[in-house]
């Protein structure tokens, strides 16, 4: 089937289209702000010094980011193969139940640097478990994976509840959660970075995993753009037909995708049970799963745009809280509508703006649009 | 209390449990019959919900507040269809950020109008759907099986019970013995020929999508307007997922529709009412599990072992007419 719509310059496609998308998306969030009688700009400058006023400030906001850059890339993974993983929540939830598990069994025995690996590990293990499933489903039995990835969800909701307030609750806690890991179990924090460039913190829970997540961002990118399995998972992607034609195992490439997105989403829980609360609790996964795609739509599902809309909902999640603090009419749900509707600008009304845009180009100069369009495919 | 009262007590309570499921899945069943995949279900009730129960607080009256959840619901509906339908967006991310905004600018706007931590004031019993007593109902209540059954599981319930359970035969004939049901039906599968024949694609989507705009408003009514007597924040609680689970159980067909919502809502009572008993046999099953199991389900039926779950061959895809 033909595409839709015509293409435009690379440069106009892949930076002025997201731009213009995401400043409707705040222009709208603005309006919500005036709408509950509040001045949107003063808003917007509390909510940008709150995140990157002081060195406080920035570490928090790095290490709400680390978390999304994990799911941001879990997303993008599936996106290059055409499946929409909406299951990232859940893998998560699921993946901090390995780390807890490595995390208990060895913390009194190993130094951090030997459990982390294992912990990596475990959360990766765990996370892609959850996704095999629906990952099996989908391959073999045609099952939508969005359908079975929200469902998937909830059952790890259900199930983490059960083995938080039955199983893995030490004797004698009211709260449901694990014991306290001991040194062995937790991660050093990396506030003595940002101390080296002249910043104060005074304690932030930004930690190791923010260095990790950087590395998983890299080799995403190797995977996808430098590798023999990239390239059948885009060809997937872009082409079911073409990619069963050259041979590829449909089968194979979705269930290994799959696995990959399922592990990165599981390894988001790293940072925050291991790096910060040093326990397993209900509900640590706040909706880093869901922030995920907001963060690889707005990324275009390249490491390259991941890291920074990660560190831009980063911004928004630890601006927003100083946000809610001057105006408290302004809570941190902002950032669920903000989320929202970056979603909906930037996801689902992607191709708004774009007849108008090439309406515009063609007026300047119409072979940079047409002629342009068939290299413009490779990208 | 002997065992018939409580088996009445239990299908009376997932009469209730099932209603927005029922109104929801409805909803889920136009849109997604016209080929317009909706996961939005959930966001636009908890709209519907925050409207209805915002609108009848400030006029007191329980059919503004109707009048509210509808329109609201509509126009997000509306919003869903101008991203997929006209734009051709990707429906699944669209209804992913339905759900977001919904979730909220609920609760901002709702802290912000009434300050009471999210939620809407409690309506009186003007501004709610009251109990409606079928004729008869309290002479016939000493009657043995027969008065319980009608006094109790038939009156006392809602208009909007009696109304949810009214569109299911309602929605059967609109699909199956109307001109709009066929044609709905044939752009969700094969949108090409009902182009061909003259017909616009893009407007019969639309009305597809007001439909389901109008259901999840009424299922948002009675959640803040029937069962509680006002909005509370994040009170669809999941309901729009378990919705379009039913749809999907009951294969994209109005009246097993109704008896998979049924099914989940009388799972919910279940869990409610057998809460930490144990069970002969089994011995005592967790909470968590009875929440999972209309889920688990789900799962199972996609995965093909029940029966197949062939969804509208034209469902997601959008409709680019040929030049």
């Amino acid at each position: 089937m033909s595409t839709p719509y015509a293409k435009l310059p690379a440069w106009a496609d892949y930076g002025l289209i997201p731009l213009i998308n995401l400043l409707v998306a705040f222009v709208v969030a603005g309006l919500v702000v005036l709408l509950i009688g509040e001045n949107p700009l003063r808003a917007a400058v509390i909510l940008v010094d709150g995140a990157i006023g002081r060195g406080q400030a920035i570490a928090y906001t790095l290490y709400y980011a680390t978390s999304f850059i994990f799911t941001g890339l879990a997303v993008a993974v599936a996106f290059h193969c055409s499946l929409f993983n909406i299951g990232g929540e859940g893998q998560a939830y699921i993946g901090g139940l390995g780390v807890a598990l490595v995390c208990l069994t060895f913390d009194s025995v190993l130094p951090w640097w030997l459990t982390f690996p294992l912990a990596i590990a475990g959360a990766a293990l765990f996370g892609a478990a959850w996704a095999f499933i629906p990952a099996y489903f989908q391959a073999k039995r045609g099952s939508h994976i969005v359908i079975t990835t929200i469902m998937f969800n909830f059952i790890a909701a259900s199930l983490m509840v059960y083995l938080l307030v039955e199983v893995l609750k030490p004797a004698g806690s009211q709260a449901p959660q694990t014991r306290t890991f001991l040194e062995g179990g937790q991660l050093p924090k990396l506030n003595w970075m940002l101390e080296a460039v002249g910043l104060t913190v005074r304690s932030a829970p930004l930690n190791v995993s923010f260095l990790l997540a950087l590395v998983a961002a890299f080799l995403v990118w190797v995977l996808i753009w430098r590798t023999r399995l990239g390239y059948e998972i885009r060809m997937r992607g872009h082409s079911p037909k073409a990619a069963r034609y050259a041979g590829v195992s449909e089968v194979r490439v979705i269930i290994v995708t799959m696995l990959i997105s399922g592990a990165l989403a599981g390894m988001m829980a790293l940072n925050p049970v291991m790096g910060d609360q040093n326990r397993l609790q209900i509900d640590f996964v706040t909706g880093a799963g869901f922030v995920g795609i907001a963060v690889a739509l707005m990324g275009r599902s390249h490491p390259a745009g991941i890291v920074p809309a990660a560190i831009l909902f980063g911004m928004l999640y630890q601006g927003g809280a100083e946000l809610a603090f001057e105006m408290p009419g302004i809570s941190r749900d902002m950032i669920v509508i903000i989320q929202g509707l970056v979603i909906l600008f930037a996801g689902a009304l992607e191709h708004m703006f774009r007849p108008s845009l090439q309406a515009l180009f063609a007026s300047f100069s119409p072979r940079a649009v047409g002629a342009e369009a068939k290299q413009g495919e490779s990208a | 209390m002997d065992l018939f009262s409580t088996l009445v007590l239990l299908l009376d309570s997932t009469v209730r449990l099932s209603v927005p499921l029922l109104f929801a899945a409805l909803a889920g069943l136009y849109s997604e019959r016209s080929g317009v995949f909706d996961i939005g279900l959930e966001g636009k009730m908890l709209a519907g919900a925050f409207a209805a129960g915002a609108a009848a607080a400030v006029s007191g009256s329980a059919w503004v507040g109707l009048m509210a959840a509808v329109l609201v619901s509509s126009f997000m509906a509306l919003v869903h269809g101008f991203a997929s339908i006209t734009h051709r967006g990707n429906q699944i991310v669209s209804g992913v950020a339905i759900n977001f905004i919904a979730a909220g600018s609920t609760i901002i706007l709702g802290q912000a109008w009434f300050s009471q931590g999210g939620r809407t004031p409690l309506v009186g019993s003007d501004g709610r759907f009251g109990a409606i007593h079928l004729p008869f109902a309290d002479a016939l209540r000493g009657v043995p099986v027969v008065g319980p059954l009608y006094s109790q599981l038939l009156s006392g319930h809602s208009l909007l019970v009696y109304l949810a359970f009214l569109l299911v035969p309602f929605t059967w004939w609109v699909l199956f013995r109307t001109r709009f049901g066929l044609r709905l039906r044939a752009v969700g599968e094969n949108p090409a020929a009902v182009d061909t024949a003259g017909i616009s694609v893009q407007w019969l989507r639309y009305r597809a999508v007001i439909c389901t705009g109008v259901l999840t408003g009424l299922a948002g009514t009675y959640l803040a307007l029937a069962q509680n007597a006002g909005f509370v924040k994040d009170m669809t609680a999941g309901r729009g997922f378990i919705a379009l689970a039913a749809l999907i159980f009951a294969k994209w067909r109005p009246v097993p529709v109704m008896f998979a919502c049924l099914l989940f809502g009388f799972l919910d009572a279940l869990s409610i009412r057998i809460q930490g008993t144990p069970l002969p046999l089994i011995g005592r099953v967790p909470v968590q599990f009875m929440q999972a199991l209309p889920y688990i389900l789900t799962v199972v039926l996609l995965a093909g072992f029940i029966g197949r779950a062939i969804p509208p061959r034209a469902g997601g895809v959008p409709y680019v007419k040929e030049r």
